[in-house]
């Protein structure tokens, strides 16, 4: 089973604490592998919060294919930072790596004029491409490749992996976190199988198996956007619905539930929403999820977010403080995370829940399924 | 017939015929009610003359003794060997032998009967299925497995106390920015129904008899309005009597409109008074029993409530065309057909055609994804069952439903428009009696539901005909269980209560079955339409076929 951290914070902070969360709770994954997000950075990439940032895992001969693909795009390279694996030798099951890439780049001048939406369409064609290449000569493991994002997979125990990666270096740090430590389960052994996924500024991961996996794969495989590809695990749909509702539905998060597992019956029927979640739970059916499970994830607003779904199978538990709080799977991972807060405030969201903290990290706000949705614009 | 006597070529004995009438003349009371029971007057009463040889005892013998025979007399029972009257095995004379003293076997080598049942250069005629003779070959749908258990990374959920959502949708669906957008803008948007996926299939007031018909549509209202199962019938072809028109309970039926078009005049002049707006309604462009002939119903069964109903005089066959005489074109006339029915409903009520399997479904299919009103595709595989068609028809027209129904969901999924025009698939579903087995295969191949006729007529009203030709005389309204036949003396058999309440049992023991497939695959939220990972069968050509796993 996966184990999840989530943290948002007004100060950067180190992935290193996120990781030693997950391995509180390390009885609950397996240590087989780690994934990290992170976005609304601090350090050094603060200053560059426009600009794109490609993460991934090269070879060397990647590295080279990657820099003149990049520069025949017109792309600069800015920052870069060196995730130097430290000499000693990688933990066991961690595979020694050439570079881990992160690097901020300047838009290519022909990009100019480009729309908001035209540049993000192209900025997750580039990172699709690079996917393509990097699969055809197994050179390039490609995550992201987005403004104020920078994301890490890797096999291995998270804390030894965090500790063997130096990720405690000064020079990343972010405000919003998403770890997980993971367990490879039905699918074989790839990082791109392994959460928090990622596409157009929406990261999600996911505890638990979705049963409804190969309809919801087809629907949204079917709804030609070129994004929606990989599912090397059943749980990149969740990312993707979410990007589909967002972008194409317009809209909120509060929505996401009444998408993944709508209501039933009398409850449906007494909402006040009724006529719009009837007509949404229709045209949504093949985006039903049959979990048990728990996402975990981040919008491009760098609000963060979680769901249970309809059988909450899975443990979550939220707390915090004003300008921090965490989302974890358990409460040791919490407790590890903030361990100076109101537990008497902790949460744990139920079968109707969405939890959303704003940017702003002011509160928690829960919405429960049943609650009016704000009025469609 | 004597030693020297003349033979026609369709003389039979009784050895020639598909089914031989045994009797014990030991047991026999000689009450008659076989002979008054026999649907097809198979046996009629014997009066058998024997002669007993009379030997006188040695002590006896004398010079004036001779030895004599004594003609006896016996009654008893004596099986026709016309092929008219072949025994069709419904061992109704069984059911009423109070000593069990009768009952039909089957030859034991392939009958002769088979030969001459085309009398007056009329190919034979009948009710029931497609027979196949082997039933210990099961079918694909039987062979299908369900190879994808919750187990440990997921946990399988309980059949019995978790909640399961086990609806389907029946009409179109817009894709969701559409939908969406209409919404907000008022605009019209298709009507839907969310159903129960186990759909009563066509069987018609006039195939089936009243009784039958008045207790499947009680087991209907009681299902919806007692139990909370939005189960809904279909009426096939045949109208829909004038009080149910008028009813309530016209939103759990389907109307359907076929070639014949019997029974639309008092539909039509009913629009006015419905209280309720049917489910739906179904255009038949085709069945899976005789895919590309009409619906048949014998002069026979044409009574004068049937003839009322339909619109015809009475006594006279019905025989409705091949196709709608007004089919051209499908881009324009079934679109016009389609939309004439939204009309008269006032775009309330979904409209959907019901084709039978074939290998040109998927060319339909593509017309009707175009066609911004068709609020589904009912497929009829080749197992489907009917009232009446010619054997050749039943026995060797159609496609199988299980590759068919996964091709047109491919194909759909290939479009993106899974979602929007759900596919319901029918044809030999339980043929073995494994109904929710094979529901559930069919719907994660991508049937959005299923739907199911004969094996009702089984289940529900105790119907004897079966896959290797015993019974099948739907056609002749002589029906023994009174399930299919229209004279009173024989429906009165059937009490509909008891119908409707066997109904009821047929439901509630699916539902169950259902969940105890779908809990263990861990679905509960949805139904799981087109889950095919949960898939696999034995047979490695089937499985690429269907594009499932194979396993051994």
């Amino acid at each position: 089973m996966c184990r999840l951290i989530a943290m948002t914070s007004s100060e950067p902070l180190s992935p290193i604490v996120a990781m030693r969360a997950l391995d509180v709770m390390r009885e609950g994954h397996d240590g087989s592998g780690v994934g990290l997000f992170m976005s609304d950075l601090g350090g050094p990439f603060e200053e560059l919060k426009g600009l794109p940032i490609l993460s991934g895992i090269c070879t060397g001969e990647g590295v080279k294919r990657l820099d003149q693909f990049m520069m025949n795009l017109g792309f600069m390279t800015k920052h870069k930072v060196s995730v130097r694996s430290s000499k000693k030798t990688p933990p066991a099951g961690t595979p020694r790596r050439d570079v881990y890439v992160i690097r901020a780049y300047e838009y290519p001048q022909t990009w100019d004029g480009l729309d908001r939406r035209e540049v993000e369409f192209q900025l997750m064609m580039t990172r699709l491409k690079l996917r393509q290449m990097g699969e055809e000569n197994e050179d390039m493991i490609i995550y992201s490749f987005w403004p104020d994002v920078i994301m890490i997979k890797e096999i291995g125990d998270p804390l030894q992996v965090a500790e063997y990666l130096q990720l405690d270096s000064e020079e990343l740090r972010a405000r919003v976190i998403l770890a997980q430590g993971r367990q490879n389960t039905n699918y074989a052994i790839n990082l791109y199988a392994c959460h928090p996924f990622f596409i157009q500024g929406i990261a999600s991961m996911t505890n638990g198996e979705n049963t409804a996996f190969v309809p919801n794969r087809e629907y949204l495989m079917s709804r030609g956007f070129p994004g929606y590809m990989g599912y090397q695990s059943d749980s990149e749909v969740f990312t993707h619905i979410a990007h589909y509702m967002l972008n194409s539905l317009g809209l909120g998060i509060e929505a996401y539930k009444h998408i993944i597992t709508p209501l039933q019956d009398g409850d449906l029927e007494s909402h006040p929403d009724a006529g719009f979640l009837k007509q949404l739970k229709h045209s949504c059916r093949r985006l039903i999820i049959d979990g048990p499970n728990c996402v975990i994830g981040r919008l491009p607003d760098n609000s963060v977010f979680l769901v249970q779904d309809r059988k909450k199978f899975r443990p979550a538990v939220v707390g915090g403080r004003k300008g921090l709080y965490a989302l974890s799977s358990e409460m040791c991972g919490l407790e590890a995370a903030v361990p100076d807060r109101d537990k008497s405030k902790d949460f744990q969201p139920m079968h109707l829940d969405t939890v959303i903290i704003a940017s702003d990290r002011s509160e928690v706000r829960i919405c429960s399924q049943t609650e009016p949705l704000s009025p469609l614009h | 017939m004597l030693a020297n006597g003349t033979i026609v070529p369709s003389s039979l004995s009784v050895r020639d015929l598909l089914w031989q009438v045994k009797w014990d003349k030991e047991k026999c009371t000689l009450c008659g009610r076989c002979c008054a029971v026999c649907p097809v007057q198979a046996i009629e009463l014997g009066v058998h003359r024997k002669r007993t040889i009379q030997i006188p005892s040695l002590a006896e013998i004398g010079p004036s003794t001779t030895s004599s025979n004594v003609y006896q007399v016996y009654h008893g029972i004596r099986q026709k060997t016309d092929p008219a009257y072949g025994c069709t095995g419904c061992e109704m004379c069984n059911l009423v032998c109070p000593n069990g003293a009768i009952a039909a076997e089957r030859s034991e080598e392939v009958d002769k009967q088979r030969f001459h049942v085309n009398q007056g250069g009329q190919p034979r005629r009948r009710g029931g299925r497609r027979n196949a003779p082997d039933s210990s070959n099961l079918g694909t749908l039987d062979r299908i497995k369900f190879t994808r258990i919750s187990m440990l990374t997921d946990p399988a959920l309980d059949a019995g106390r978790h909640e399961f959502e086990l609806r389907t949708l029946l009409g179109r669906v817009l894709p969701p920015e559409e939908n969406i957008r209409l919404y907000r803008e008022n605009g019209w948007i298709p009507p839907v129904r969310e159903i129960y996926p186990l759909l009563i299939g066509s069987m018609s007031f006039g195939a089936l008899s009243p009784n039958m018909w008045e207790g499947l549509q009680m087991g209907v209202a009681y299902l919806n309005e007692e139990l909370g199962m939005p189960v809904r019938m279909c009426t096939g072809e045949g109208g829909c009597p004038p009080r149910l028109l008028r009813s309530r309970f016209l939103k759990y039926t389907i109307l359907q409109i076929a070639s014949g078009y019997f029974g639309w005049d008092e539909i039509i002049h009913a629009l006015p008074e419905m209280k309720e707006d049917p489910c739906a309604i179904e255009i038949k462009y085709g069945q899976g029993a005789k895919p590309g002939d009409g619906g048949l119903l014998m002069w026979s069964k044409v009574n004068k409530l049937i003839a009322a109903i339909r619109g015809v005089p009475p006594g006279i066959s019905l025989p409705s065309p091949p196709t709608h005489q007004t089919q051209y074109s499908i881009e324009e006339s079934v679109a016009k057909m389609i939309q004439s029915m939204y009309m008269a409903w006032g775009f309330r009520v979904p409209v959907y055609p019901k084709i039978s399997g074939t290998s040109t479904a998927l060319a339909v299919l593509n017309n009707l994804t175009r066609n911004a009103y068709a609020g589904g595709l009912a497929i009829d595989g080749e197992d489907g069952g009917t009232g009446a068609a010619y054997a050749v028809s039943m026995d060797h027209m159609g496609h199988p439903i299980a590759s068919n129904i996964r091709d047109c969901y491919l194909n759909l999924a290939r479009l993106g428009k899974q979602n929007e025009v759900p596919l319901f698939a029918g044809g030999g579903v339980g043929k073995n009696g494994k109904l929710a087995a094979n529901a559930a295969a069919l719907i994660m191949l991508g049937a959005s539901g299923v739907q199911v006729g004969k094996y009702i007529m089984q289940a529900a009203a105790g119907c004897v005909g079966s896959e290797t030709d015993r019974c099948n005389v739907c056609n002749i309204g002589l029906c023994p269980k009174g399930i299919t036949s229209q004279d009173p003396r024989l429906y009165r058999r059937l009490d509909p209560e008891k119908v409707a309440e066997r109904l009821v049992d047929v439901y509630l023991s699916f539902d169950t079955e259902l969940k105890k497939i779908v809990a263990p695959l861990g679905r509960s939220t949805s139904l799981p339409i087109g889950m095919s990972d949960a898939l696999a069968i034995d047979d490695k050509d089937a499985a690429d076929r269907l594009q499932i796993k194979y396993v051994v």
